[in-house]
């Protein structure tokens, strides 16, 4: 059993939802990632999802963009995660996920980056631009040193991939839940719950819904169907302008928001 | 198992979101590309709008000043719009009709692709918007106000290094937000399959009609190919018909910039210290640093100005089917000049790459070897920039 997989036993166990955090890896800097990761699980993040910040993130809306933007900028690369990884296992054992594309991890050497990964103490990689069909090689690698590749499904994802995807998937599935990029907006969350449902059917690896979420009504809704809710572009905002303790603020909320909503 | 790939390269690598539409565009394409309506519509539009087919210029003087082998230019900057751009724009569009599309959205760097979208767009009463780089926005006035005139939104891409890889990450933003109405029409021979062969067989009608126009001209003979290479749409064009032929030498040229130092260039293939990676979609060549950033790469011509590289060439370069090579800024220029005098023909900068490999080529050939250079585009909206390169004030 993996970080991960206990964690989400644990959950289960209390019948509790889950809270992923996502934290844009050297923001505002490399302490400021280690202080950001202790404030969100003090604050009742179970999970964290790590970015390691690339060029042209296709996937992700304005405010992650800018953070990763600003990342580089400021000298973090995927070496420097790892290392931010290490920092980080020295005070919990909270489970972390690497987030990032597929290109710093080739030009590292996915193998290599496997065995390093796993030592550091990640759990897992979310590739956003390795869609199942691109995924086989990459899951052999990552099964054998105990790492989760996490699969994704939206709203349009058709019966067939579903179906191919929930036989593959473990750690979690990312629902994302619309079309589009990471950013806080209103969603309506009636499509990708039915996937949910469907996606229940055939498989107990746990459901996570992304994208959007911002709010603790919105986690509220998003956590409906699923284990887990995502947060994040709108964490980042507020690390991005220093404003720690309201960070801080909204993540409890939202805990808050799911724990009754389960009550 | 993957699909679309060219030998290790291409692939699809891009967001869940995305991949319902791709396979929805593969199917359509798979539909059609053979479809004898689909090929007749098409044809028509290449001849009846676009001037298809276009002239192989036997340019005599050019052949003269080097004294050695005979010159024929592949004229697609006499195609309406001035560029080969067009060929692939009334390709995709006539499929995004057919798919029943409502919207059409592309990416530009210095705005020709942006303009040949926009004109099909007009041409076929579909709403536009084309994503482009702040900063290109800023360097091609003409080209923004073409699109706007022709009733496409030009987005501003802010992100980033605000240039063509931002916007094209930006278009894809976009289309994921609205697959269900929306083609991409994607401007190079670049992005996640079917895009890459779509582009190629849109454009291969450049080297199709060199096979046939040759025939008639030389008897068939061909020795050398020639064609400039950005993302490789007009190159892979102009390659694709005569890849097996191993008697005719294909050179690709990538712009060398103003220097081998990262950054100062904008070669992937010809450039030693490139290596694979993923951007946009596709696994292919990549200039990108050592951490694995994608980096803002240069040229005096902003349509070679692109870090990535089309799949099916990567795989030409690995095999050796075509050669790669580099020209920079000032031996361009000196192309763009020496063709305007010989030949009264204006080049685009891009395609003066090409036209300038025949000052390294030249020598080397005989009197009875023929070369074919693609003139890809025309020089008009070039003249600007090349005469403050050249000091002049306008």
């Amino acid at each position: 059993m993996s970080r991960l997989q206990d964690k989400f036993k644990e959950l289960a166990a209390q019948n509790k939802k889950g809270l992923v955090i996502y934290l844009t890896a050297g923001m505002p800097d490399i302490q400021g990632t280690i202080d950001a990761v202790k404030m969100a699980e003090k604050s009742g993040a179970d999970i964290i999802e790590l970015g390691i910040p690339f060029s042209d993130p296709m996937a992700d809306g304005p405010i992650i963009q800018a953070a990763s933007y600003q990342a580089i900028q400021r000298g973090m690369t995927l070496p420097k995660v790892l290392d931010l990884v290490r920092e980080i296992r020295k005070f919990t054992q909270v489970p972390i996920l690497g987030m990032g594309y597929i290109n710093n991890m080739l030009n590292y050497g996915f193998e290599k980056l496997t065995v390093d990964a796993r030592e550091a103490g990640i759990d897992g990689f979310i590739i956003p631009d390795v869609p199942h069909e691109e995924s086989g090689e990459m899951k052999q690698l990552c099964k054998k040193q105990g790492l989760h590749l996490v699969e994704f499904v939206t709203p349009g994802t058709t019966e067939n991939r579903i179906k191919e995807t929930c036989t593959t998937a473990d750690g979690f599935i990312y629902c994302v839940s619309v079309n589009g990029v990471t950013g806080v907006r209103k969603i309506d969350y009636t499509p990708i719950n039915n996937v949910i449902e469907n996606v229940k059917k055939q498989t107990d690896t746990p459901c996570a819904v992304g994208f959007g979420i911002g709010t603790p009504q919105a986690a509220q809704e998003a956590a409906a169907k699923s284990d887990a809710v995502i947060v994040g572009s709108a964490v980042v905002k507020l690390i991005m302008e220093n404003r720690m303790e309201e960070a801080a603020g909204l993540i409890s909320d939202i805990r808050q928001a799911l724990d009754e909503k389960v009550k | 198992m993957a699909k679309g790939r060219f030998g290790k390269y291409g692939g699809q690598y891009v967001p869940e979101i995305v991949m319902p539409v791709l396979t929805e565009l593969e199917a359509a394409y798979e539909k059609y590309r053979n479809d004898p309506d689909f090929l007749a519509e098409l044809k028509s539009y290449y001849m009846e709008y676009a001037g298809r087919p276009t002239l192989l210029y036997y340019a005599e003087r050019l052949t003269k000043h080097y004294g050695r082998a005979k010159i024929f230019l592949k004229r697609e900057d006499l195609l309406h719009t001035g560029a080969h751009k067009i060929n692939n724009a009334l390709g995709q569009v006539l499929l995004a009709k057919r798919m029943g599309k409502k919207r059409i959205i592309a990416e530009t760097g210095a705005g020709q692709h942006g303009v040949a979208t926009a004109t099909v767009a007009a041409l076929f009463g579909m709403e536009c918007k084309v994503f482009m780089g702040a900063v290109d926005i800023e360097r091609q006035k003409l080209n923004v106000f073409k699109m706007k005139l022709l009733g496409t939104e030009v987005v501003p891409v802010t992100t980033g290094t605000s240039t063509l890889k931002d916007a094209t990450s930006e278009a894809i933003r976009y289309w994921a937000a609205h697959i269900e109405d929306t083609h991409y029409i994607i401007g190079s021979a670049v992005g996640p399959h079917p895009y890459p062969t779509m582009v190629r067989d849109f454009q291969s009608v450049i080297g199709s009609e060199i096979r046939q126009q040759l025939l008639k001209e030389t008897n068939g003979r061909l020795d050398y190919l020639i064609a400039c290479v950005g993302g490789g749409s007009n190159a892979i064009g102009t390659f694709y018909e005569f890849r097996n032929d191993a008697n005719v030498r294909k050179i690709g040229v990538e712009a060398a910039g103003r220097g081998p130092a990262v950054g100062d260039n904008a070669q992937t293939l010809s450039n030693p210290a490139s290596r694979p990676g993923v951007l946009h979609g596709a696994y292919s060549y990549l200039a990108q640093d050592d951490d694995g950033q994608v980096i803002e790469v240069y040229s005096i011509s902003a349509g070679l100005d692109y870090p990535g590289v089309g799949p099916e060439h990567a795989m030409f370069h690995d095999e050796g089917t075509v050669k790669y090579v580099g020209i920079n800024d000032q031996e361009a220029l000196d192309a763009f000049q020496l063709l305007s005098r010989e030949e009264g023909i204006i080049p685009a900068v891009e395609s003066s790459h090409a036209l300038a490999y025949l000052e390294k080529l030249m020598p080397q050939t005989t009197s009875d070897e023929v070369v074919v250079v693609t003139l890809s585009g025309r020089g008009d909206k070039d003249v600007q920039q090349v005469a403050k390169a050249l000091g002049e004030e306008l």
